[in-house]
């Protein structure tokens, strides 16, 4: 073997290593750079100004008058009319609809993660379903709560309770809220796979190794790590599901009504919706504009406001999950 | 090739003479394959009762599954097929009637990465318990004490018992896991290179644990470090690409083996 010595690694002439290349402006790194900057900039501006607009025009019409009230037959008038209805509507369907989007959607989730094999062709056939299901139009989703939520589950439920007219068999509170379910599912079911999947296997191992069933493994260690992944996944869900309209056309959204819903079988009024009917139904564009801008805002506040809340537990969730309780 | 890497070990010649406790693992003709590939080939070997027994040898021999078929853990692994027999005091713990969740209170274990749960310190020991029942504050308190005591580790942590076990060093975190594993009462204990994420204090405190330890556990360590197999263990078995080469006491291997192959392993010329 050769004896290595240092200076076989110095060159020559060591003064070579003193003197550096010149810096060179480069330009293609300062144009990208730019170009993502920009891009960035781009969506903030859009954002402000939907966002000062609607505030600038709406602002003026928003009064405790106009958020508590149930509004009388002419709801196009700025001076006596209330969107009280539409925001309990809103805030209701999107809560039913996540009492069955999250435990279906992390079912689904742990099956997919923990049980099914990743190889299988079934996995691979639910894994695409679900991907499809996402790229479905909002709109095809509210023909299918008609088709199969109303004309079938429900009709067929009124056949078997022996119900004199429909009880069940048309639009309603739950149908509506189950069709945005089926919609939102995927969000659902991507974000908690991705936070089952985040969790080291070591724990899995470590619960197995010490006697503890699959399913105790799951409920105990798998699942409460995941939890706010789920929340994120909620969180996207109730975002996505508070404005839209599409699905609710068909399946329980009315132009008006008198009351609040009293049970899940009532139709209900809706922000987005009204949103709609006040800008296409108004006899009189000019009057009803501050009001239209009015509710879109609520809208938003309102979506904003359950993101905030979702956010905020979770948060707290995330923070007893560190501390170890 | 074969005649001189295989030694042919009946169960009988497979326990070296001097075994001190009298036998607890016995293995059979076991082969174990991952789908086509044969990662354990034809082992018989013999373990003592409250002994160390150590596996050594170059990553891939088959030490760790090996390891792993002790307490089932290769049921998790998809398309994993075993041959030949695992006795655990006399009982095939293959055989269907074996209830895996006894098994696996029954042989504990220890992992190559400390793996305490997101949970307090005192949560993490009690975990077991919990599932086996143990309900009474009184009881899990005392047991969660005994184990940390038993690890180790109860000076360091008896103020902190109810804090995060992941705010813990990482010598602290496997101790941890050991007391969590001696928590639940096992017979024996698999450790799977436990120390060989840590520093050499952290692993020193490790080894003096396992020596203790072997006083109540049986023990059956993987380890890379021949040093250490040389310190702490009573037994030790050479395995070398899925085949045992060599098992005797851990005098005998590391002064005076019988094969070649294992004495160019154990002086550091291969592997």
């Amino acid at each position: 073997m050769n004896t290595v010595t240092p200076s076989q690694y110095l060159p020559e002439n060591p003064r070579e290593f003193r003197n550096f290349r010149a810096a060179r402006f480069d330009f293609w790194s300062f144009f990208f750079g730019g170009l993502t900057g920009l891009a960035t900039l781009l969506i903030l501006a859009i954002l402000a100004v939907i966002l000062v607009n609607i505030t600038l025009n709406g602002w003026s019409a928003i009064s405790w008058h106009f958020v508590s009230t149930i509004p009388k037959k002419d709801f196009f008038n700025p001076d006596t009319t209330g969107i009280l209805p539409m925001i309990i509507g809103t805030t209701i369907r999107v809560f039913v609809m996540t009492l069955f989007v999250i435990p279906v959607g992390v079912i689904t989730a742990i099956y997919l993660t923990e049980y099914a094999s990743n190889t299988s062709l079934v996995t691979r056939i639910i894994r695409a379903a679900i991907n499809n299901l996402a790229g479905v139009p909002s709109i095809v989703f509210g023909l299918f709560g008609l088709g199969f939520f109303i004309n079938f589950v429900g009709k067929n439920l009124d056949a078997l309770l022996h119900n004199p007219g429909p009880v069940w068999g048309q639009p309603a509170l739950i149908w509506a809220s189950l069709t945005l379910a089926v919609m939102t599912l995927p969000v659902v079911i991507v974000a908690t796979e991705e936070s089952l999947k985040a969790i080291p296997p070591g724990l899995r191992e470590a619960s197995l190794a010490l006697g503890a069933t699959k399913l105790e493994t799951i409920w105990k260690i798998v699942l409460p790590q995941a939890l706010p992944g789920i929340m994120t996944g909620g969180i996207l869900a109730v975002s996505r599901a508070a404005g839209e309209v599409a699905p609710i056309l068909f399946t329980g959204v009315a132009y008006y009504m008198a009351s609040l819903p009293h049970k899940v079988t009532d139709q209900f009024m809706d922000l987005g919706y009204h949103v709609f009917v006040l800008s296409t139904q108004s006899p009189n564009i000019e009057q009803t504009r501050s009001i239209l801008y009015a509710t879109v805002l609520v809208l938003l506040a309102l979506t904003f406001a359950l993101n905030f809340v979702a956010v905020l537990i979770r948060a707290r969730v995330r923070k007893q999950l560190r501390s170890g309780h | 090739m074969t005649d001189i890497l295989m030694p042919k070990l009946s169960v009988n010649d497979a326990r070296p003479a001097a075994t001190g406790g009298a036998s607890l693992i016995e293995v059979q003709n076991l082969s174990l394959f991952y789908g086509a590939s044969k990662a354990l080939k034809n082992i018989s070997v013999t373990l003592g009762e409250k002994v160390v027994t150590a596996f050594i040898g170059p990553s891939g021999c088959g030490k760790s599954t090996l390891l792993r078929c002790f307490n089932r853990m290769n049921d998790l692994i998809d398309n994993v097929r075993i041959e030949g027999a695992v006795k655990i005091g006399g009982h095939d713990i293959n055989n269907s009637s074996v209830d895996v969740i006894e098994l696996r209170k029954r042989v504990g274990m220890v992992f190559q990465r400390s793996n305490p749960f997101p949970k307090s310190v005192y949560e993490n020991v009690a975990y077991g318990l919990r599932l086996h029942g143990v309900k009474a504050k009184s009881e899990l308190d005392r047991i969660v004490e005994q184990s940390l005591r038993g690890a180790a580790l109860w000076d360091e942590v008896k103020d902190r018992l109810h804090s995060s076990a992941l705010g813990l060093s990482g010598g602290q975190q496997q101790r941890l896991c050991i007391a969590r594993a001696i928590a639940i009462k096992p017979e024996i204990i698999l450790m799977d290179e436990p120390a060989s994420a840590l520093d050499p204090l952290a692993t020193a405190r490790i080894e003096e644990l396992i020596l203790e330890l072997k006083k109540d556990f049986t023990i059956v360590i993987v380890t890379h470090n021949m040093q250490q197999a040389a310190r702490i263990s009573d037994y030790t078995a050479f395995f070398y690409i899925g085949e045992l080469v060599e098992y005797d006491t851990t005098t005998k291997i590391f002064t005076n083996p019988a094969k070649r192959q294992t004495e160019d392993y154990v002086t550091g010329r291969f592997g």
